[in-house]
């Protein structure tokens, strides 16, 4: 048995309650007192025969209203499958609601009354199921017993329905005439529309398709946290987000780069060879790699984007409007960033899916967003992998949750992006170069580190990787143009290379400094063989080869510039 | 997103099944929380959803120990075998258990008994939970509930905020989307955490039978006097005497939630194991709060008032 979660959406009194009463009544997921609870409630609202809608109403403040107004979660199963439904209120103030019910379904229903046909809502609702990435969508056109069970009414809103979901990139919806009330085409075949020879609707819920296991998708193990009850054993804990691991992968941790390989794959019943999306489980590596909760285990091929700078489309869900000047906490998988939301390129209309210039977003407005991080988030686009391509925005000072957004494919020129990386992100970039970006600070009072410089460049240009000298000599002219001290136009500009896929090689003073570059992107080099740094080189009695292949083989034991060096080891570096 | 450039050897890995898929979601939320806050605790009764909580944080963080304390609210009403059981199963695990009693804090007039009322002592733990929260200086407490229980849960997140008072605002419950929690508070503030929220009743059963899980004998069916009253099979014990006209009868029965013994029905069965009563609860056909409960047939409302103060 498999489990398939579901979402609904329909406006006030198109039937949702109905349905879904429908199908936990037909499919004997209602309980006999839940039943009694319906029964003195509809004597006490005289609406007539059994009102199934009163089962899935929740909360006594809804009750009042007459309306549901939050997400509720109901559940049933037959025999081939478990369902989840996430119960989500259909009108305008509730957009986020309908996200968040539709965050984690893979199928939508979208109510359609067959009296009034495709409405406004109807493509609200089509517009945040495709929003959410619900790939899976069934028109529920109900209460065809109140215009006659005619199927050229169904054929004409079908019709209607099909004329904008094709816009919104969406895959063929499934359309069902029913009777929520009646109960045709929901559990039970239809006398009444001989005429419709597609599924019932359970029938449709029980047979399609879910997203298996993604074994062919990119390896991504967000890591929860560390295990480590004693000093033999670090495990790295997290839900497989996407992809497959096996025990002996080649594994890289971002945003180090560093690499280790999969000793082992440990679960509580035991060790496995190999494990897939979405389970939860501890992973030993063969080396001793640093590795913390917010870092991401992926295959070296295979890497997610890496950045700093990204564009979104944000569902606004707080009363208070979002801030262009305020920071955020912006929380990815097991990581949480601080971040700002640099650019509001657009509103969307969810009625009329028109994109209009706006100041702001209000609640339940959804815009077109770049975002601006502190630190880098290892992104995929939402449409590619909805576990890595979503995120959720919350507000360092009341501890509210904002927002949430959905990562858009990146490799499209934006305008802004700095120029170099224009048509290609860092990750695409690294990934043609076949290496990770790096800025490598050499260190120390040396009258040699030009040569070292020099001697370095040729060896990794040499081995294919993407290496640059940035000294003195060539910030210099920039520096003079843009009439900014040396030092700072020389960070911004190994920033950029690094952004663009280079390995830079640098010995001006101060890259190391704390605020400068980010640690993720740095490795310092002391060539005085003290102090702080990642590598401390004593080069007094060294000849400018011999430094240079030591700092090629650390290079490559840290697993920093992946194959290239690997490869390369002992032949000639 | 890059596709592969390497022709890896792929091991074929079976789809989870729909247990598996619930038990990895508990256990990515019982991590998260064990990463995310100083200071979190386990509330375990010797119920059966509680012991699957145990089994999920054993899967969670084995070989460690628990990165919490077990902490058990006693009503002082609850069953002998399940406080035999609650102890002895903390004692095999290894893992601190905190015992916070509704008694004591009777004793400390922090509650006052309300005659005639709601005698019930599920009302009355919420001040000792909170009490116990407050000592503690809990930021995150993992309770047992499921959304299938009832109406109010049905609607609650898996993390739930609680503000100084312990109160949850069902009106105004922080979006949760994706499997991306939002555990930051302010001082004084908590998060109730339910992780296996989206479970049923089966599941719980399934789970037992798949884990060979040990729960309390009473789960089971077995002899026991009781008094019919409102339709219910009520335990006759030291806290519950028939009341004037009713007679005490002998039955097979079996209880299905395990809480406060002066207001948990049983029910008539004949179950001896969990296999059986796999089979019994599929075709049951009445919930298990309505089967057991007599604290929340006073209103349709009551639950989502008592949580409203501050219950699980
Ligand atoms: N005739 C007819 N009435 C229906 C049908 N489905 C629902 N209704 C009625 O429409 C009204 C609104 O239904 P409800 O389920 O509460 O709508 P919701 O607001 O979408 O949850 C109720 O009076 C239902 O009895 C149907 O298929 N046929």
């Amino acid at each position: 048995m498999d489990l398939l979660r579901f979402s609904t959406a329909g406006s006030v009194d198109d039937g949702k309650s109905t349905l879904i009463g429908r199908l936990l009544y037909d499919s004997k997921g209602v309980f006999d007192d839940q039943l009694q609870a319906v029964a003195r409630s509809t004597v006490n609202r005289s609406a007539g025969p059994l009102d199934l809608s009163l089962l899935t109403d929740g909360l006594r403040a809804e009750r009042e209203q007459g309306i549901t107004i939050d997400v509720a979660y109901r559940y049933f199963h037959t025999p081939s499958r478990k369902f989840i439904i996430a119960d989500t209120p259909g009108h305008e103030q509730y957009t986020r609601n309908m996200a968040t019910g539709a965050s984690t379904a893979d199928l939508a229903i979208v109510l359609v009354d067959a009296r009034y046909g495709v409405l406004t809502q109807s493509r609200r609702h089509t517009f945040i199921a495709a929003l959410l990435g619900i790939r899976h969508v069934v028109v529920a056109v109900n209460k065809m017993d109140l215009v006659d069970w005619s199927q050229a009414r169904f054929g004409q809103i079908v019709s209607d329905y099909l004329a904008f979901s094709g816009q919104l990139g969406l895959a063929a919806p499934t359309f069902i005439p029913l009777s929520a009330l009646l109960g045709d085409n929901v559990v039970e075949p239809s006398a009444n529309m001989p005429w419709y020879r597609g599924p019932l609707l359970l029938q449709h819920l029980e047979s399609v398709e879910v997203d298996g296991l993604q074994t062919n998708a990119p390896l991504r193990l967000p890591v929860q946290l560390v295990i480590r009850p004693n000093l033999d054993y670090r495990g790295f804990a997290g839900q497989l987000a996407a992809g497959q691991v096996q025990v002996g992968d080649e594994v890289v941790c971002l945003p180090a780069g560093t690499r280790s390989k999969v000793a082992r794959i440990a679960t509580y019943d035991g060790d496995l060879q190999a494990a897939a999306a979405p389970a939860s489980v501890t992973l030993l590596l063969e080396d001793e790699i640093d590795v913390s909760r917010g870092d991401m285990l992926v295959h070296a091929d295979q890497l997610p984007m890496v950045v700093r700078e990204f564009d979104a489309k944000l569902v606004w869900m707080d009363a208070q409007p979002l801030d262009l000047a305020r920071p955020y906490l912006v929380r990815h998988t097991s990581r949480s960033v601080r971040g700002r939301v640099a650019q509001l390129a657009h509103r969307i209309d969810v009625n009329t899916l028109e994109h209009t210039a706006s100041e702001t977003l209000n609640l339940n407005e959804i815009g077109q967003v770049r975002l601006s991080l502190a630190q880098p988030l290892y992104l995929d686009a939402y449409g590619d992998c909805r576990a890595t391509g979503s995120f959720v925005l919350v507000d360092p000072l009341t501890n509210a949750t904002v927002a949430a957004g959905m990562v858009d494919h990146q490799a499209v020129a934006q305008p802004g992006t700095p120029a170099g990386v224009a048509l290609f992100g860092r990750a695409e970039r690294e990934r043609i170069h076949g290496h990770r970006a790096l800025a490598l600070a050499l260190i120390g009072p040396s009258d040699r580190t030009a040569a070292v410089q020099s001697e370095l460049e040729r060896r990794l240009l040499q081995r294919g990787i993407q290496a640059l000298r940035v000294d003195a000599a060539f910030v210099a002219p920039l520096a003079a143009v843009t009439a900014a001290a040396l030092p700072e136009v020389a960070v911004a500009l190994i920033e950029r290379l690094v952004e663009a896929g280079h390995v830079v090689i640098s010995d001006l003073p101060g890259l190391g400094d704390p605020g400068r570059l980010s640690p993720a992107d740095l490795v310092r080099v002391r060539l005085d063989g003290q102090g702080d740094a990642e590598l401390a080189i004593e080069i007094a009695d060294l000849s400018e080869s011999a430094v240079a292949t030591r700092i090629l083989t650390w290079l490559g034991d840290g697993g920093h510039l992946a194959g290239k060096l690997v490869e390369g080891r002992g032949a000639g570096i | 997103m890059p596709a592969s450039s390497v022709n890896r050897q792929r091991i074929s890995v079976t789809p989870l099944t729909h247990l598996q898929a619930l038990e990895a979601e508990s256990i990515h939320v019982l991590r998260e929380v064990a990463a995310s806050f100083e200071r979190s605790a386990l509330l375990f009764s010797g119920g059966k959803d509680s012991i699957v909580m145990l089994r999920l944080a054993e899967k969670a963080f084995r070989p460690a120990r628990f990165p919490f304390p077990l902490v058990h609210i006693d009503t002082e009403h609850n069953f002998p075998e399940v406080i035999d059981f609650r102890d002895r199963r903390a004692a095999e695990l290894g893992e601190k258990l905190i015992v916070r009693s509704v008694e004591d804090s009777l004793r400390q007039g922090r509650i006052v008994e309300r005659p005639g009322q709601d005698n019930s002592r599920n009302r009355m733990q919420i001040t000792t939970l909170l009490d116990a929260i407050a000592e503690h200086r809990f930021e995150a407490v993992f309770g047992g509930a499921r959304r299938d229980e009832e109406k109010a849960r049905a609607k609650e997140r898996i993390f739930s905020f609680r503000d100084q008072h312990g109160a949850w605002d069902p009106k105004n419950q922080r979006p949760e989307l994706w499997n991306l929690y939002n555990g930051r508070i302010h001082p004084g503030e908590h998060i109730r955490v339910f992780p296996i929220s989206n479970w049923t009743e089966l599941d719980i059963w399934h789970y037992i039978a798949q884990e060979r899980l040990e729960i309390p004998s009473i789960y089971y069916a077995h002899r026991r006097k009781v008094v019919i009253r409102q339709g219910l099979l009520l335990p006759i014990s030291h806290l519950l005497r028939p009341l004037p006209g009713e007679e005490v009868v002998e039955r097979t029965v079996r209880f299905r939630t395990v809480g406060d013994m002066t207001c948990t029905a049983c029910v008539a069965s004949d179950a001896a194991d969990a296999c059986a009563i796999i089979d019994e609860t599929a075709v049951a056909r009445v919930t298990e709060r309505g089967a057991t409960r007599v604290d929340d047939q006073v209103s349709d409302a009551s639950m989502e008032d008592r949580k409203r103060q501050g219950y699980f």
